[in-house]
């Protein structure tokens, strides 16, 4: 056993868990650690995948930033007592909704067998990557050579999130100059 | 990593996982969260498919889903920030001004 298959199982394991964590903790705090150990978790799969730019950037965008939007939104509304919601839906729904999941992620497994006989025809293989001096180097170059159009779209729908969440976050203080 | 389509199992199980979030809690935050869930675990997906193909358009799609997820995470927790103020609660079975 090598030890790439064992860090595989150490974070795929953390991964899964955590994310039954995320789902089963009764207080939104104790969810969003546990979503942390998931993010953390995901990079390492990132790394093993040897996609280490997007490894780095799950630690900065998703622990780094939207992890801690979420703890300050739950410290705001002060949102860390105890909920049950879990309890309150009947037996029933519970029931169905799980044994659906479970059909969902039998079909989704089926799916996934059939990606074993893939056999990749691209040519960023791992020797082509290292001579182009690494993951970074051989992202940008597509991302700028190719999809140069696109990554300047994303910037346009990152401006409209910030003036929504600005227009979303003031509305109280519009109105209020308004009837001043 | 010599068999990539392992992680495929990992992603699979962290969406449902995400999705049984998302159908459960009435919390608006974990329901947040668990939208998180399955956009990594669809991220993951897709830089499991760009080593199987020895292909970079995977990863620079993980790339422009983070910074979708980010977004909408921003807006998302903005509109439960607008609802906490109007209606003093983060549970989603209390939005029923219409039905009112």
């Amino acid at each position: 056993m090598d030890w790439s298959f064992l860090a595989f199982i150490v974070f795929s394991t953390i991964a899964i868990l955590g994310s039954l964590m995320v789902i089963l903790q009764k207080t939104p705090v104790s969810s969003a650690f546990s979503l942390v150990l998931v993010f953390f978790s995901f990079s390492g799969l990132y790394a093993l995948l040897g996609a280490h730019f997007i490894a780095a950037l799950q630690i900065l965008v998703y622990t780094g930033a939207i992890m801690v939007l979420f703890v300050f939104v739950i410290m705001l509304l002060g949102q860390d007592e105890p909920t049950s919601d879990l309890k309150e839906s009947s037996l029933l729904f519970k029931g169905v909704a799980t044994l659906g999941a479970f059909g969902f992620l039998t079909i989704l497994l089926q799916a996934v067998l059939s990606a074993k006989e893939i056999n990749g025809k691209g040519i960023y293989t791992d020797e082509k990557i290292a001579e182009m001096g690494g993951n970074l180097k051989a992202i940008a170059e597509v991302l700028f050579r190719d999809y140069i159009f696109h990554f300047e779209l994303i910037s346009f729908l990152i401006l409209a999130a910030v003036v929504a969440t600005v227009a979303l976050a003031k509305r109280k203080n519009f109105n209020e100059e308004e009837n001043a | 990593m010599n068999d990539p389509w392992l992680m495929l199992i990992v992603s699979c199980t962290v969406f449902v996982i995400g999705l049984l979030g998302v159908v459960f809690r009435k919390n608006l935050l974990i329901v947040l969260m668990s939208v998180e869930l399955m956009l990594n675990a669809v991220n993951l997906s897709f830089a499991t498919f760009a080593r199987l193909h020895h292909s970079l358009e995977g990863q620079l799609s993980v790339l422009f889903v983070m910074t979708v997820a980010a977004a909408e995470s921003a807006v998302g927790l903005g509109l439960v920030i607008a609802l906490f103020r109007t209606l003093k609660t983060a549970d989603s079975d209390q939005i029923q001004m219409l039905r009112d």
